[in-house]
């Protein structure tokens, strides 16, 4: 299995952003997703900036991809979105299909990511006859529905489940960043920066339940297959992508390497929930409610 | 502009269709659609009289096959597709590309509807099932300002429908978890948000708490009303503060901007509400219909009327509501 590094779903100040980037550089995954899939305010970094990002990473041997938008909206998020998809240097994932649309009607092969719903076998044909290489397992799905895709799969079509990060739970038309400030998203002010992991919710006896990350929610807790891994190589699964966090990604990405590299995963387990910002869930993997942590298969 | 209103029973469709709805959508009493709740939707014989009931007065019933089935369930919504054209329905409402694959392969005639679950923002969205299933008209999720929306309408090859009324998700339909992440029981493969079978209310020393799964979503003090555990509409400790971090119990409400929905183009105004009473149903529908009609004979002078915006601030939750996203300040 390869190890991909999922787009950076936070609003991460420059010089955060590159200094990930060139530690990626050296680091044991293979592929890296590289853009903007949450909010088209976040601007920060360039498009031309992520296409020097991208060469970069691709001089180190990394296969590179541009993530698009997840949700959109406004007219100028299409007109983005076309150029995206126009680029000629970059295999692009698509979040929405709109850029579906757009790649298969100019030829292009193209990767779905975790915003496109691909739950049947029938999805996944129709897909791959426009040219889809490679699908991420929507999130809530499991053991049970991947073995059933999986042993029906189109050829040529890879799998990746989203094997490291805080679940990408749902997306809105209202930023919660702001809005916990009590600012309107027009004049969000950019707040986002200042929660380099997302905003925690807790319920009203202080569960961590949430987290917002502006125009989207996650889960507190960390979905992380890493007790899952011989089931995972057992049924074909071609790519573990890992999101990244703002401390600790290089490790978790090393924890991921030598436990795909046959590594006991008792020790390694430990070591990986001490890095996650408030402890981990699999639930989805094993048919549950997402929330839910069953460590009892870890070993 | 076409009144499309639900019914999770006979007594609610007939309401709807005695009312003045045009088109009335209904599912079957499984999985197969985005409302699938205990006691509601339809099976043979009493779906037999829906579409009679319906057509039989000149208007149009829908029915809505609207979730996403995984490999070892595909043949139920197969078979559901299959009912539905069976007894000659108007139209499908589907939001899974693999269940248009089949409905548009098998039922070349049978009129497609994209779902609102099916998360189409987008006039090149909407092109992709178009181009690839014929559909002829698609509901917009409850994301884009009343601008976005007259944008959407003007490139869509095919005709737009968007919300009136109702409960209001606030996520964009199709691609929210959050129920399934708290419950295990998702809109998009189970056809349930926040199911009741997971709620539990909790009396307290001091009023009430309502849990989800276990998870707190509301505690209600004493003489305050206590509101069903609805996950996003709850609240919740954001750094110093409690509040509805996400969205408080209230239902979108259109009335004031019907005459600029008409002007943009909007072919159909949904209402939603298949698990609320035939009661709601009557009281909803007959508001949109005068109201709609106003518009329609004169949408200069049209104003809505106090007692419209009493009815349905009656029957919404926390009985107020709101423009949504429609309105740019919302977001």
């Amino acid at each position: 299995m390869r190890l991909s590094i999922g787009p950076i779903q936070y609003f991460w100040e420059r010089p955060r952003v590159f200094e990930f980037y060139d530690q990626l550089a050296h680091s044991p995954a293979e592929i890296v997703y590289l853009g903007e899939a949450v909010c088209s305010k976040r601007r920060l970094i360039k498009p031309e900036d992520w296409l020097a990002i991208g060469r970069e990473l691709r001089q180190s041997g990394k296969e590179v991809l541009l993530s698009s938008l997840t949700l959109l909206e406004a007219a100028s998020e299409v007109g983005s979105l076309r150029k995206l998809c126009g680029n000629d240097e970059f295999m692009v994932e698509a979040n929405d299909v709109a850029a579906i649309q757009m790649l298969s009607a100019a030829g292009k092969e193209f990767v779905t990511g975790p915003g496109i719903n691909l739950y049947n076998l029938r999805s996944l044909r129709l897909l791959a006859r426009k040219g889809l290489r490679r699908w991420v397992l929507p999130v809530e799905l499991g053991l049970d529905t991947l073995r059933d895709l999986q042993s029906m799969r189109p050829e040529r079509v890879e799998t990746e489940v989203f094997a490291l990060g805080r679940l990408p739970l749902a997306y809105s038309a209202r930023c919660y960043t702001a809005r916990s400030h009590n600012l309107p998203k027009d004049d969000c002010q950019f707040k986002c920066l200042d929660y380099p992991d997302g905003r925690m919710l807790e319920t009203r006896d202080g569960q961590e339940f949430l987290v917002l990350n502006g125009i989207q929610t996650q889960s507190a807790q960390t979905h992380s297959v890493l007790g899952q891994l011989p089931e995972l190589e057992a049924l074909g699964v071609d790519v573990l992508r890992i999101s990244p966090q703002s401390q600790g990604s290089p490790r978790i990405i090393e924890i991921f390497d030598e436990a795909r590299n046959g590594a006991g995963p008792e020790v390694l387990q430990q070591e990986l929930i001490s890095l996650l910002p408030a402890g981990a869930c699999n639930g989805y993997l094993l048919q549950r409610a997402g929330m839910d942590h069953d460590d009892s298969q870890a070993a | 502009m076409e009144l499309v209103c639900p019914a999770g029973n006979l007594p609610s469709l007939k309401a709807a269709v005695d009312n003045g709805a045009d088109a009335v959508y209904v599912g079957f009493q499984d999985d197969t659609n985005a409302r699938h709740f205990s006691g509601l939707n339809f099976t043979g014989r009493t779906f037999e009289k829906a579409v009679h009931y319906a057509q039989d007065r000149g208007r149009k019933i829908f029915v809505a096959v609207n979730t996403f089935p995984r490999p070892e369930g595909f043949s139920r919504w197969q078979a559901a597709v299959d009912q539905a054209a069976d007894y000659g329905v108007d139209a499908l409402i589907v939001a899974d590309m693999g269940v248009m694959d089949y409905a548009c392969g098998r039922w070349p005639d049978l009129r497609l509807h994209v779902s609102v679950q099916a998360s189409v923002t987008t006039a090149e969205g909407i092109r992709f099932y178009h181009e690839n299933f014929g559909v002829r008209r698609v509901v917009l999720p409850r994301v884009l300002s009343i601008g976005q929306v007259a944008h959407v309408v003007r490139e869509s090859p095919i005709p737009v429908e968007v919300f009136g009324f109702g409960s209001l998700c606030v996520m964009v339909e199709g691609r929210c978890l959050l129920s399934s992440y708290a419950t295990g029981r998702s809109p998009n493969t189970y056809g349930a948000c926040s199911p009741a079978s997971h709620v539990r209310w909790e009396e307290t020393g001091d009023g009430t708490d309502t849990r989800l799964n276990g998870v707190l979503i509301d505690h209600f003090g004493e003489g305050e009303k206590a509101g069903y555990p609805t996950l996003c509409k709850g609240r919740f400790r954001v750094g110093e503060h409690v509040f509805y971090a996400l969205e408080e119990p209230t239902s979108l409400n259109t009335l004031s901007i019907l005459p600029r929905l008409r002007e943009i183009g909007v072919s159909a105004i949904k209402v939603e509400g298949r698990q609320r009473s035939p009661a709601y149903v009557a009281q909803v529908t007959a508001v949109m219909r005068a109201a709609i009609d106003h518009c329609l004979q004169d949408p200069a002078s049209y104003r809505p009327r106090d007692q419209w915006m009493r009815a349905l601030g009656s029957v919404s939750e926390g009985t107020q509501t709101t423009l949504g996203a429609y309105h740019r300040p919302w977001q």
